[in-house]
């Protein structure tokens, strides 16, 4: 399934005029997110405004440091901005994290059943979907093994059949393959274009490998370091199926990452 | 930018991604629980073999190098007199009374003390106040409490209970409440975008998460109880009901040896038995967990 983008040169969507009818699932309105008080304050995150329509998958990039994760929490809820606005269209917020975060006390097909068990599924439904997502994320006839049992991208496939338990409007991953070694990492891209091309699932995905941006997204977002603030976007027209190691990916990837080299310098000097 | 087509490759041939589950599977620690059970007895009980030789061995020397041979018995005349005791009746009864005490004391003191810990754990001005005087208790030695119980109770097995109740509930409420305390934030963060909330919250991730630290909990309290429980025994002597505490009693009135030295290895075996339990749960746990590390 190919998404159309609209965009395809370095657009600002903080100037353009809002598009009437169109909700979006996710829009921060000026946001900016302060740690701490007095002259040790942090400021993670600066005027910030996104928005992002339904069905898209954005790709939050940017050094460390710029707030990335911040900005997903806010969105998740988990922490309250400082000034601005957050909305998260007010449905089901789903969250993968860097680590898979699975409870260790569970199987694997337990800790999908209990994110269903959390919507309030009643038992024979949950055993269904829970067989259904496992073989969704591959990982049939492995719902019976711990998560120490399995290695790591095994791991972080339990924890993407979790967050799509929760039959969230909205996933927010947070560097979810960052810690996966290049090829678990590749298919693992190959399986989340095929689930999202099923489903009406609107993805904020923070990375800090542009490849991997631009391999995935619809739409990737340049966030500036210490405070983070959007300072660029890129559309990202590449027909899918998407290789990471494909031409037009490494072409936008070189684009987006001399942007990112640019800020940096600034920040250096 | 051109939105070329990337050309077809192998690894969008069905199939690829299950074959890539099954490299990643072999790559997936193994479980090497496959040692034999009887294999496993042995790896375990051949040092306490070894060790009760060992002490056997040393008393038998200090037996025969005759310090204060009158009055303290070789191993020989200390099992055969065990050995004689199992036959009657009176060591069976005063064990029995003993582990009822044990398992009523031991029961309640669970029950308190998770309660206590659920309570203080989760509501914060409580914690600041109890919290402390919850360690205090712990350090406490229980036996301090005798006076206090004997006076409230009089000469009775309320008095017992109750300090081993003292005793172990501090331990067990302060496993759970490290347990919820370190109950890993991230799973927190996990669970609660799960929807998690409140009670479905506790009863389905802090209580699972603070199992372990629960469990040594009513480890170290089982300790304090049995400690409690052999004290109280000692102290408080009920008529018409042997128990261990007083037949090591009765053995002290009468000098006799030989029977006391018995009385204490049947409390040490029991204690370690029930050690043994706790430390079975503990592995259990920790197996099912991952946490046994390499092994």
């Amino acid at each position: 399934m190919v998404r159309q983008v609209s965009s395809v040169t370095v657009t600002d969507r903080r100037t353009a005029p809002p598009i009437e009818g169109l909700r979006d699932a996710v829009r921060l309105t000026g946001v900016s997110k302060v740690f701490g008080r007095g002259s040790s304050a942090v400021r993670a995150l600066d005027n910030v405004s996104l928005e992002v329509p339904p069905g898209e998958f954005t790709c939050l990039i940017g050094a460390s440091g710029c707030g990335k994760s911040t900005l997903l929490s806010l969105v998740a809820g988990l922490e309250q901005p400082t000034s601005g606005e957050v909305w998260a269209g007010g449905g089901r917020v789903a969250f993968m994290f860097q680590e898979p975060a699975l409870f260790p006390w569970l199987t694997a097909a337990g800790n999908v059943e209990l994110a269903l068990r959390a919507r309030g599924l009643g038992k024979a439904e949950r055993r269904q979907r829970t067989e259904e997502l496992l073989d969704t994320v591959h990982l049939t006839g492995f719902g019976g093994k711990r998560p120490h049992q399995l290695s790591g991208g095994m791991r972080q496939r339990v924890a993407l059949a979790r967050a799509l338990a929760q039959d969230a409007d909205v996933l927010l991953m947070d560097e979810p393959f960052g810690a996966l070694d290049a090829m678990t990492r590749d298919v693992l891209h190959d399986e989340l274009d095929r689930i999202c091309a099923g489903r009406q699932l609107t993805i904020l995905f923070v990375t800090h490998n542009v490849r991997e941006a631009v391999r995935l997204g619809d739409r990737v977002v340049v966030l500036s370091s210490r405070p983070g603030r959007v300072i660029a976007e890129y559309g990202v027209p590449i027909q899918r199926p998407r290789r990471i190691d494909s031409a037009p990916v490494a072409e936008l990837a070189a684009q987006v990452t001399d942007r990112l080299r640019e800020e940096m310098g600034r920040d250096a000097s | 930018m051109p939105a070329n087509m990337p050309p077809p490759v192998d690894k969008n041939v069905p199939g690829y991604a299950e074959k890539l589950t099954w490299l990643e599977s072999l790559e997936a620690p193994s479980d090497q629980r496959s040692r034999r059970l009887a294999a496993r007895a042995w790896g375990g009980l051949w040092p306490i073999g070894l060790a009760i030789l060992i002490v056997l061995a040393v008393w038998q020397l200090i037996h025969v190098s005759g310090w204060k041979k009158a009055i303290f018995p070789g191993p020989g005349a200390t099992l055969s007199n065990l050995w004689h005791q199992l036959q009657t009746g009176l060591l069976w009864q005063a064990i029995a009374t003993t582990a009822q005490r044990a398992i009523i004391g031991f029961a309640l003191a669970v029950l308190i003390g998770a309660v206590i810990g659920a309570l203080v754990s989760r509501i914060r001005p409580l914690r600041a106040a109890v919290g402390s005087l919850i360690t205090g208790l712990q350090t406490l030695p229980s036996i301090a409490w005798f006076p206090f119980a004997i006076i409230l109770f009089g000469i009775t097995t309320q008095a017992i209970l109750f300090v081993i109740i003292l005793g172990a509930a501090p331990s067990v409420a302060n496993g759970l409440i490290a347990g919820v305390d370190y109950t890993p934030p991230l799973l927190l963060k996990a669970g609660k975008m799960m929807g998690l909330r409140r009670l479905s919250l506790y009863r389905y991730l802090i209580l699972p998460a603070s199992l372990p630290a629960f469990v040594a909990g009513l480890k170290q309290g089982w300790a304090f109880a049995w400690r409690s429980l052999m004290a109280g025994e000692l102290l408080v002597i009920i008529a018409n009901q042997p128990s261990l505490g007083v037949l090591l009693s009765t053995d002290q009135d009468q000098a006799d040896m030989a029977s006391a030295t018995a009385i204490i290895i049947v409390i040490l075996i029991l204690g370690i038995l029930v050690h043994a339990l706790f430390s079975m749960a503990d592995g259990a746990i920790r197996r099912r967990w991952g946490l046994t590390g390499s092994s």
